[in-house]
């Protein structure tokens, strides 16, 4: 494959090597000359061309908030200061995998993607970001080494292997020498981050679309996906019997296509969960039609967030799933602020008591009550993000809670464990 | 004027909650709910107060939303 085979691809096959993922295989990892013979040399853009580019491609963020990419990096270059360019490759998300396999097979995307931000912002530094325990390490040490020529030398800095450690203001904090927690900001890392400067923290993909879009331009980027967010994003698939599958796929192509796409089946599914563990439970009938944009899933309350598609199994209890969850999102707060600390292990035990038939028909008001009352009270989004994804399977499974409540046997119990939970709270790690 | 709360710092004294009822009620771990938006012209002293009565320096009485 070379660069003009590359730009000719008008198409993504969902499932099948697109474009981030050109040249990609099962194993291996792309190293530095291969990757000028996939993608070209970088173009030495002046810094406004970089930015004009980005701006026209209309490309969002990549690691589920969903913000203009172009508006970050205008941000951080007109801040007080020399900027800072962070990459976040943490993922701290258990049931997403994208991120390790774009920085584990295509490690020089990303890395050209960082040199492009630190361009286009007039950075003097750059630190890409992954958890202590993370699987990519070598394979980003291995291509980092490969880069003698690079402008901004990058270090790859870790941070523990914690769900709210990958949050941006626990990143800033550890990279100031502090505790990886998340803090009160204002200020924002925008403003005022790392060692007090600007700092730009992008996710990992976004900063490889980075990569396509100075090579191949705005217009091309836009070629595919949903004109209100461009390009193709990358998604991790899981269901019945399979380990998460990395695809890529245009924006806005409906949960069914990608499912089937990927080789998995939504038939006698239940529900599947979109946007991770901070996302929602979707009913099957719902989620088949439904496109992967940002705004057709706030239409229906839910989030994209970083990509995560996981298709509960038939036979599979979503109640036991969403307590095994529950219980491992209370144990990964950031044990900082305490209507997060008190009451996600509440919900979390509530719901383990609803999955497991020892339920208590007391509980179910106040299970409500702080379903209501925890979000939006935390310094981070963990509480909010815990509460949704409990609240989304209490409707989304109605007809299962009412069976539970009644004190009937649920069949899923027997089922092996579907979604990924880390076995030791990650915070010991 | 609205009243803004430092999540990480507050410690669930409480006294908030007791120096102003008509906006704060505090959830059964003893954290603060803050009633949104702005506080009304005739409870701004009273906010004042609990302010200055946090212990830990969490509840911050401010200019902007």
């Amino acid at each position: 494959m070379t660069a003009a085979t590359v730009a000719s691809q008008r198409r993504v096959e969902p499932g099948r090597a697109g474009r981030l993922l050109s040249g990609v295989s099962a194993d291996g990892s792309i190293d530095l000359a291969q990757h000028l013979s996939i993608w070209g040399p970088l173009p030495s853009l002046p810094p406004a061309d970089v930015l004009d580019a980005v701006e026209r491609s209309g490309l969002l963020g990549r690691g589920g908030a969903g913000f203009p990419t172009a508006r970050k990096l205008r941000s951080v270059a007109s801040g007080k200061g020399r900027p800072i360019v962070v990459a976040n490759g943490c993922e701290g998300e258990p049931a997403s995998a994208k991120d390790s396999v774009l920085l584990a097979r295509t490690p020089h995307l990303v890395l050209d993607g960082i040199q492009l931000a630190a361009r286009a912002v007039g950075a003097d530094r750059a630190h890409l970001v992954v958890h202590t325990d993370s699987p990519v390490i070598p394979f980003v040490r291995a291509a980092i080494a490969q880069r003698r020529n690079d402008p901004i030398a990058v270090t790859l800095e870790m941070v523990p292997a914690r769900y709210v450690a990958s949050e941006e203001s626990a990143i800033v904090s550890a990279l100031n020498g502090g505790e990886a927690l998340p803090a009160f900001t204002p200020p924002r890392p925008f403003e005022r981050g790392v060692d007090r400067r600007p700092t730009l923290i992008n996710n990992v993909e976004s900063l490889a679309h980075l990569a396509t879009i100075a090579r191949f331009g705005p217009q091309w980027f836009a070629e595919l996906g949903d004109p209100a967010q461009p390009g193709t994003m990358l998604v991790t698939v899981s269901g019945a019997g399979t380990d998460r599958r990395v695809a890529e796929v245009a924006t806005g192509t409906t949960i069914g296509r990608v499912v089937s796409a990927a080789g998995l089946s939504l038939k006698h599914s239940e529900a599947v969960l979109v946007g991770g563990y901070f996302g929602c439970w979707i009913p099957t009938k719902v989620a088949q039609r439904l496109p992967l944009t940002h705004h057709a899933m706030r239409e229906i309350g839910a989030a994209l967030g970083a990509g995560v598609i996981a298709v509960l199994p038939p036979g599979s209890c979503g109640l036991a799933e969403t307590a095994r969850v529950a219980s491992y999102l209370a144990e990964n707060s950031a044990r900082q602020c305490g209507p997060c600390v008190n009451g996600l292990p509440a919900i979390a035990g509530a719901m383990t008591a609803l999955a497991t038939g020892t339920w208590d028909e007391q509980t179910w008001p106040a299970l409500n009550r702080w379903l209501d009352v925890v979000p939006g009270r935390g310094a981070c989004r963990h509480p909010d993000g815990a509460a949704r994804f409990v609240a989304t399977a209490l409707s989304t499974f109605a007809a299962d809670v009412a069976m539970h409540r009644a004190g009937r046997p649920c069949t899923g119990l027997g089922a092996s464990p579907f979604l990924p939970v880390p076995t030791r709270p990650r915070w010991a790690a | 004027m609205t009243l803004q709360l430092n999540p990480i710092r507050c410690a669930a004294h409480g006294l908030c909650a007791d120096l102003l009822p008509e906006r704060i009620e505090l959830d059964e771990w003893g954290y603060p709910i803050i009633a949104a938006g702005e506080v009304p012209s005739e409870l701004v002293a009273h906010a004042r107060r609990a302010a200055r009565a946090c212990p830990t320096r969490a509840l911050v009485l401010a200019h902007k939303a």
